[in-house]
């Protein structure tokens, strides 16, 4: 076959411990496109920034038409030909569809003046060329236009500055099914002109329709580079995961313990009269698109939020509305989903950071002891298999996984009746994923504990949960047992109310 | 899977930590203060070290102490309290008053420190509740306590009588002038609270980061509140140790720029402007060096205008030395 566009040979990085990328080699030809699919993490994202020249690999080469290139801006790759249409459009709201097209190559009269009649003829030709004429206007301004205009605005971007090799990050996460085949439409056209196209999506079926090849990356490696034609979706899927999901999700009984957390009608200023009840031993999951208020409703009942009416009991006593420290004193924990803004003290100590809520364990009289804290803290650490130098070492120095177990050993501090993990597992590499998947079993087998699990990973949710609870819209929109719950059942249900299945499942993204 | 790449790189980062622990900040400041009494003791070393100028330098930076401790606390809870020079000039005049008319030592000391505490259950009140920033709530302030000094006592100096009163602020014990004692006192009261106390150690979890502080079951206004009450009451102790040494409360004092030597001093010692981070060591180091610096620059005859000058390149120094080491670190 012919020399192709770009190739990768043994493209790595890696931040510090992390390895986000090791040893990549791809073929991205002209007329072709190419599937990138992965988890959340897997490394699509790193590898689009490498080759958008946003970071330097940490080793390994890029090659466009056979030349080894070296890009150490965005500029450089765009000046190459290579061009990356983000999930969010990089456009400017202020300016006209004409500008935001031309934006870096606009036309000039004289040395400081916009030639503004051969913008607006290039313009309207390239909106004809797109089958947007009638629907955008070059003396528009952008910030009245929605997602799939802005989108197409930015393809148009990339053709008119000479692309030759245009990677779509996502691009139907918030696109109605109607604008979705007109992307499809356009997607096909570039290809016949001779475009390369690199295709990211969770949507399989989108990939089959597209694809001339799938790449599947796991972990930050190629796990396989197979011809798209013939694949089929659950072949895709297993590549993405890497072992069938019952090995990490072992099968277990559903609990059938007290009822230790009640939540009734409860409505704050972000959720609305949200009721549902947490047994010991048990694991709920929280389902849902990004924005639908999972967050919120862990922040209601911790009492981060106040609660406007009503009512949070443990074990029957009823909770104080907008306390932290009553919800901690009646054995709950929470652990946000931010860990760097909400949940750790980026300038103190591991072991400062593991004894933040159990004051009164590790003092004596009110002041700070430290054999105490070592005493408390040590345990459990090791037995979360945190790995740390010491437990003195700045909290900044660990990898997210173990930065994840320091929050999870600071909760298991406390007497903990009810534990709240919002997405436990963003940003983990597999290793720790699973250990924090086996940390859950135990809490709640063995500890009786009662676990509420926010997650938008769909295997995650499903593979953990005893019961799930969909929400969208700040309410608790269904209710799954094990056995009903199904990838399908959980997203009907999470798309807000009004709007297709197809439709709404765009949404997903678009709230990030 | 990153044991064997994290290894060897932690254990060069548990040295650097050690050094760190003796306390690499503190050492650099220790080297600049070296350096100036280096500095004056060459261009006037048989002023600079004698008994007399040592303990002038002492009697100084008491009271600079005593506010440059409680600052410390405020910055490091995430806060600035730019009204303590008021403070102490609004005490000054509280204690002279109360003292003239009861003519007991003790009743002027305790009206020092009540107004003291309310001054800052003001600011903290208006920070924490009011949601006002903190530098815009103490600059206002600063003018209201100013300006109810000057209305208490007339615009005129109040003159103290009282011997046992004034002996705080003249007297001796082994040696040392009281307010120096007062000053270990308080460095000790506060190095135990900020450092050693559960408490203290919550407000460095504040002026970290308020959202994970309040996740962790703080009640953060309270101990906003509170530090401000703390900061009013130390400034308070200042005024009254103004009191005693000038043997009047007037309604200027502490407004020459005590409240910027304060901050400065903070700073130097290693705050961070966002908080979460000071020591009421490097604070003392701080002010060591800011009371070296006043004294010898008067004995080296730099002109006052001058002076000014000086102490506020050190401010932006120090503030900017601060943001340089955290953006570093």
């Amino acid at each position: 076959m012919s020399t192709p566009f770009l190739r990768t040979e043994a493209l790595t990085k890696h931040f510090g411990p992390v390895r986000a990328l090791t040893d990549i080699s791809i073929d991205v030809h002209a007329g072709q496109v190419l599937a990138l699919v992965g988890e959340n993490g897997a490394g699509k994202s790193t590898l689009m920034r490498l080759l958008e020249g946003v970071f330097a690999p940490t080793r390994g080469r890029i090659y466009i038409d056979g030349q080894e290139m070296r890009f150490s801006q965005p500029k450089e790759a765009h000046a190459a030909g290579i061009r990356v249409i983000h999930q969010e459009p990089e456009i400017v709201p202020d300016l006209t569809v004409a500008e935001n097209i031309f934006a870096g190559a606009l036309p000039r009269r004289g040395r400081y003046f916009l030639d503004w009649s051969t913008l607006l003829t290039e313009t309207t030709r390239l909106l004809k060329t797109f089958g947007m004429a009638s629907e955008l206007h070059p003396r528009q301004l952008c910030s009245g236009l929605g997602p799939a205009q802005r989108q197409m605005i930015e393809i148009m971007r990339a053709v008119q500055a000479g692309g030759r090799m245009i990677a779509f990050d996502e691009p139907t996460s918030s696109l109605t099914e109607e604008e979705t085949r007109r992307l499809f439409k356009i997607i096909r056209r570039l290809k016949a002109d001779g475009v390369g196209i690199i295709y990211i999506s969770h949507r399989l079926p989108e990939i089959i329709a597209l694809a001339d090849r799938v790449v599947v990356l796991r972990d930050g490696t190629l796990v396989d580079d197979l011809p798209a034609e013939g694949v089929t979706e659950q072949q895709i899927t297993r590549m993405m995961v890497g072992r069938p999901l019952s090995e990490m999700f072992p099968h277990r009984d559903p609990a059938t313990g007290d009822v230790v957390l009640k939540v009734q009608g409860m409505t704050t200023e972000h959720v609305h009269d949200v009721s549902f009840e947490l047994r010991r031993g048990e694991v709920l999951g929280i389902g849902g698109l990004i924005g639908a208020g999972r967050s919120e409703l862990a922040k209601g009942i911790f009492g981060f939020h106040r609660r406007t009416s009503g009512t949070v009991l443990i074990d029957g006593i009823e909770l104080p509305s907008g306390s932290t420290a009553g919800a901690i004193a009646a054995g709950i924990g929470f652990a946000p989903e931010d860990r760097k803004d909400e949940a750790l003290l980026l300038l103190q100590t591991i072991l400062e950071n593991a004894v933040l809520c159990v004051p009164q364990k590790v003092s004596n009289g009110g002041f700070f002891s430290r054999s105490k804290a070592l005493n408390l803290i040590s345990g459990i650490s090791s037995q979360m298999r945190l790995k740390a130098a010491s437990l003195d070492a700045p909290i900044t120095s660990l990898s997210g996984g173990n930065q994840q177990k320091v929050v999870l050993t600071r909760w298991l501090a406390c007497d903990l009746k009810v534990l709240i993990l919002d997405e436990p597992t963003r940003g983990i590499d597999v290793g720790a994923k699973s250990e924090i998947y086996d940390l859950i079993r135990k809490l709640t087998d063995e500890q009786g504990l009662g676990v509420i699990v926010i997650s938008s990973e769909m295997p995650e949710l499903l593979g953990l949960s005893d019961r799930v609870l969909v929400m969208s819209d700040g309410r608790v929109r269904a209710h799954f047992d094990r056995s009903e719950a199904t990838e399908e059942a959980v997203m009907q249900a999470a798309i807000p109310h009004g709007q297709s299945f197809d439709g709404a499942l765009k949404h997903e993204g678009a709230g990030a | 899977m990153t044991a064997q790449t994290a290894t060897p790189e932690k254990a060069g980062f548990s040295m650097h930590r050690t050094i760190e622990r003796i306390g690499i900040h503190n050492l650099s400041l220790l080297v600049a203060l070296v350096g100036l009494l280096v500095i004056f003791g060459t261009l006037r070393g048989d002023v600079f070290f004698s008994t007399r100028n040592l303990l002038n330098i002492g009697m100084g930076v008491a009271i600079l102490g005593v506010l440059a401790i409680s600052q410390t606390g405020v910055i490091v809870s995430g806060g600035l309290d730019i009204s303590v020079g008021s403070i102490v000039g609004l005490t000054t005049v509280a204690t002279a008053m109360t003292i003239q008319s009861t003519e007991a030592a003790g009743m002027g000391i305790l009206a020092g420190v009540i107004i003291g505490a309310l001054a800052g259950l003001m600011n903290g009140i208006l920070v924490t509740y009011g949601r006002i920033n903190a530098v815009i709530v103490t600059l206002g302030t600063m003018a209201i306590f100013r300006g109810i000094a000057f209305i208490l006592s007339d615009g005129q100096s109040i003159s103290i009588f009282n011997d046992s009163f004034r002996w705080i602020g003249t007297g001796r014990i082994i040696g040392l002038p009281v307010p120096l004692w007062i000053l270990v006192a308080v460095a000790i009261g506060f190095y135990i609270f900020m450092h050693k106390s559960i408490v203290g150690r919550n407000y460095y979890a504040i002026g970290g980061n308020p959202i994970v502080a309040r996740l962790s079951g703080l009640n953060i206004p309270r101990y906003r509140v509170a530090i401000y009450v703390v900061s009013g009451v130390m400034a308070g102790v200042g005024g009254i140790l103004l009191a005693a040494r000038t043997g009047s409360g007037q309604p200027i004092s502490g407004s020459d720029g005590l409240e910027l030597e304060a901050i400065t001093a903070a700073f130097l010692g290693g705050c961070a402007m966002q908080g979460g981070r000071g020591t009421v060591i490097g604070a003392l180091l701080g002010v060591a060096i800011i009371g070296v610096l006043n004294n010898g620059m008067i004995l080296t005859a730099v002109p006052t205008f001058y002076q000014m000058l000086a102490k506020g390149t050190l401010l932006i120094l120090a503030v900017f030395l601060a943001e340089y080491r955290l953006n570093k670190s």
